[in-house]
């Protein structure tokens, strides 16, 4: 129970920090790598939440491609403009204002409600389970999800052509 | 740690990512808030489906991560295709809407 605490509050701290990086850093370079930092943190969640799948999901898309797409996007968006990779935000205190007022919206919305505090225990292997309902009952959205990503992608391909 | 404790720290995640979306002044920086805040809500997923001991939630998750992944790369592409027509990409400065 107690390394359950400790490794909440160690990934807490961990993803809550560098999240605040991502959004405060002036290097927009900078702030890309802390994402990556805060995306490890949550691929380190859901190993916490007993979701060894989509950890290893998470880390692969996200840490690996998404990634990767965006510092080539800062590259050439960058490189070009001849400035340094530098940004600044605008408006910090509307911003504070408004997300203060989001967070204490939801934490209000769900305060009355009753939680579970222990987490019921899972007969099955997870990674299995997933396999097993995504290609039965949830076929049909798995196979519109691979239509999306090919559409992605050549819709990515379009925009990126050289012109003519 | 119970339920609640997840949420609280996705809900958080959450305000962090929209306090990006709001300052940034760069577009690719706007885009790396929304990928926070869609985060938080995959944490939300996760959490839930594991504290239900229900697959179904870690299900939703495994679609919404594809999905966003190709949401940023065609944002991404979208924000190439403004800088070579605008050569920025602030977003102050992208007022060709604007009648």
């Amino acid at each position: 129970m107690t390394l359950e605490v400790v490794t909440f509050w160690a990934l807490a701290i961990l993803l809550i920090g560098s999240a605040l990086a991502v959004v405060l850093t002036k290097n927009l370079f900078h702030s890309v790598l802390y994402l990556a930092l805060s995306l490890v943190a949550t691929a380190g969640v859901f190993l916490a939440l007993d979701a060894e799948f989509l950890a290893a999901v998470q880390l692969l898309l996200y840490a690996g491609g998404v990634i990767t797409i965006v510092v080539f996007a800062i590259v050439v968006t960058e490189r070009l403009v001849g400035d340094r990779i530098t940004q600044t935000s605008r408006h910090i205190v509307t911003g504070l204002v408004l997300a203060g007022a989001l967070l204490l919206g939801v934490l209000g919305a769900r305060s009355g409600a009753d939680l579970p505090v222990e987490r019921p225990v899972i007969a099955v292997d997870v990674t299995r389970a997933i396999g097993q309902v995504l290609l039965t009952e949830f076929v049909l959205p798995f196979e519109l999800l691979a239509v999306l990503l090919l559409v992605g992608l050549l819709g990515a391909l379009y925009f990126a052509r050289p012109d003519e | 740690m119970g339920l609640s404790a997840y949420l609280t720290l996705a809900a958080v995640l959450f305000a962090i990512g929209f306090f990006g979306v709001v300052t940034r002044r760069n577009t690719i920086g706007i885009l790396l808030g929304i990928e926070l805040m869609l985060n938080a809500v995959n944490i939300n997923l996760v959490a839930f489906a594991r504290f239900n001991a229900d697959v179904v939630g870690m299900i939703f998750t495994t679609f919404t991560i594809p999905i966003t992944v190709a949401e940023v790369a065609l944002g991404l592409a979208i924000v190439i295709l403004i800088f070579r027509m605008k050569r920025t990409v602030i977003a102050d400065h992208l007022d060709i809407l604007r009648g």
